[in-house]
């Protein structure tokens, strides 16, 4: 602390007799809302979550400290390692996939014109705007054991109709499609905003040297386009392990154990347990997780506006 | 990997015209099949929805008969009807619309207000608010539902509009970010010649910089409005009483007694995701403009 502010005294002092009053006052009255705001449902919350996993404490109301005893506890706890290990490979399952579809989906986009161009990017985008109980609607539908649309293809090599959502092992890559399909439109957003930056002399020069188009992608537009490509992944990183709304709905209001995700066990052991300090803790581990990552993207953003 | 590629480009070089003519024939080749498979692509992705939204409009009865229908032998708004009279759906509507806007309204209003003071004014503070905002971008929000619920139970604001919409707000940081990137970029002379003429700051906000920067702020409030209508973890936790649910919440926690209907379920969900689907619709450039700008991409 002592050394940012010793870092920050320089040209804070040499601005200090410029402060002017009335601008002071002005700044105070603009920042007011956002400042308390942010103080009473961002930073205390933060603390407050911190605080509790280190006591023994129902959803609501007092409790006893019981130093690290949650985390302890979480080590051993059968459930938080299906968790864990759940939304991990829920990352896995999404992250990568839904990344490089959707770069050959903007490459291909890209190519077209007009209204055409229009027409296709819409058809993918459309999905990532609708809420996920659309979502959960459509595709239970479309899954549907009895009359979904795809079961004569799933019955053609299963040899019969199956509940898609209630066999396990098939759940987290359906529910990895799924999501795949819904939110994929934000990459491709990001690919085109990436291709449309590489500027096409480069293109024209490689034709008329007459290179491949394979080495056209190879040799120009996958080294450019890799810093967005580190974008995204790391995007979809830290909104994949926040995972909750489709698995809980698919799979039917959280009712299963296996298909439990970190965020899921949050709700279950404050919510549904009561276990509020408990439930603290997981989230405390949620919270160190995306850290570390955030950490990574964040200096990436910064590398991206130093250039 | 690359270095099988250089071999047959460095034997092209040497030059064998024939032999470069039929590469670009079929490179046209590869980009007609790259067309046909992206539209291809697109046609799959669209079905989903597309076929929601015929089964809606099918009788119930036809719906559940054998063999692939992608047309309605017989048209029918019956699931609509049933939706929107018989069920909480208008109740519904007007808790996510009162919330969402609610949310949208105050997230832009205090991120331009902040975002200018910090990229205008100066005042003691101001870096470090700054490098906490940027911070923020790490907290997962969903980490914070435990303390959250803890909070809006405090003040008692459980089952109310209130108590959905106040945590949202902590989705602002991204916003004063974007804010300050905007008004940053208002050039310094407009600045000097409004202070000539005596504005005070409130006057410069309110009369230069917002009006100014008048397209982000619609870009912003878009997809702020099409996030909080989205939705589902928080007003899921802050609400039970059927009465106060949003509508993304409602369609799935609150199923008929009559067993499955897919035509009212489905038409329930398109009812849900409608009002966000025809903002984009109208609005399309801007919400990729704001989808970008907060991905850190300057469009």
């Amino acid at each position: 602390m002592s050394a940012a502010e010793t870092a920050a005294d320089v040209p804070l002092k040499a601005q200090k007799k410029r402060f002017n009053r009335n601008e002071v006052l002005a700044a105070l009255i603009f920042v007011l809302p956002f400042v308390v705001v942010y103080a009473v449902l961002f930073i205390y919350p933060t603390v407050q979550m911190i605080w509790l996993s280190f006591h023994k404490a129902p959803l609501i109301g007092p409790g006893e400290f019981i130093g690290i005893d949650n985390y302890v506890k979480l080590f051993k706890d059968r459930l938080f390692g299906v968790a864990f290990w759940n939304t991990v490979y829920f990352v896995v399952l999404t992250v990568v996939p839904a990344t490089l579809t959707a770069l050959a989906i903007a490459i291909g986009v890209n190519r077209l014109k007009g209204w055409m161009q229009s027409l296709i990017l819409a058809c993918f985008f459309i999905p990532y705007i609708l809420p996920v109980s659309v979502v959960y609607r459509v595709w239970g539908w479309m899954f549907d054991s009895q009359f979904g649309i795809l079961q004569p293809v799933i019955a053609l090599i299963a040899g019969d109709n199956v509940p898609v959502f209630r066999t396990l092992p098939l759940f987290m890559p359906t529910v990895a499609f799924i999501t795949v399909w819904w939110t994929i439109g934000f990459n491709i957003l990001l690919f085109i905003a990436g291709l449309r930056n590489i500027s096409p002399e480069i293109y024209e020069a490689a034709a008329l040297d007459g290179t491949s188009k394979w080495r056209q992608f190879t040799r120009i537009t996958w080294p450019l386009i890799w810093p967005v490509t580190v974008l995204v992944l790391t995007i979809q990183l830290i909104a994949q392990f926040k995972i909750f709304d489709q698995v809980y709905l698919f799979g039917n209001g959280g009712r299963s154990d296996a298909t439990m995700g970190l965020v899921q066990l949050i709700y279950r052991s404050a919510f549904q347990k009561n276990n509020g300090g408990y439930g603290a803790t997981v989230a405390v581990v949620l919270f160190l997780v995306i850290v570390v990552f955030s950490v990574l993207q964040f200096q990436m953003l910064r590398a991206r506006g130093e250039k | 990997m690359s270095s099988v590629a250089t071999t047959p480009a460095a034997g092209e070089v040497v030059g064998m015209r024939p032999r470069k003519r039929r590469i670009i024939k079929t490179l046209d080749l590869i980009g007609l099949l790259a067309t046909i498979v992206t539209v291809l692509g697109a046609i799959f992705w669209a079905f989903p929805l597309y076929w929601a939204v015929i089964t809606t409009l099918k009788v119930e009865n036809d719906i559940v008969q054998p063999g692939i229908e992608l047309w309605p032998r017989r048209f029918s708004l019956d699931a609509y009807t049933h939706v929107l009279f018989n069920t909480k759906i208008g109740t519904w509507y007007i808790n996510s619309l009162v919330t969402a806007v609610s949310v949208t309204v105050l997230v832009v209003m205090m991120s331009a207000l902040a975002g200018y003071a910090i990229s205008q004014l100066k005042f003691p503070g101001r870096r470090i608010l700054w490098w906490i905002i940027l911070a923020s971008f790490m907290i997962p929000i969903p980490a914070l539902i435990v303390n959250h619920f803890v909070l809006i139970s405090q003040f008692k604001l459980f089952n109310t509009w209130l108590g959905v919409i106040l945590p949202q707000l902590v989705y602002g940081p991204v916003t004063v970010i974007i804010y300050k990137q905007f008004f940053d970029s208002v050039p310094k002379e407009l600045r000097e010649a409004a202070k000539i003429d005596n504005a005070n700051e409130f006057q410069m906000f309110f009369k230069l910089y917002l009006p100014m920067n008048w397209g982000i702020t619609t870009a912003l409030a878009i997809i702020t409005f099409i996030g909080a209508w989205n939705q589902f973890l928080w007003p899921f936790l802050a609400v039970t009483d059927e009465k106060m649910m949003n509508v993304t919440v409602g369609i799935t926690q609150v199923t008929d007694a009559f067993g499955v209907k897919y035509a009212r379920d489905l038409g329930s969900a398109i009812l849900a995701g409608l009002p966000v689907a025809i903002v984009y619709l109208i609005f399309q450039r801007k919400v990729t403009e704001a989808i970008m700008l907060s991905a850190g991409i300057k469009g």
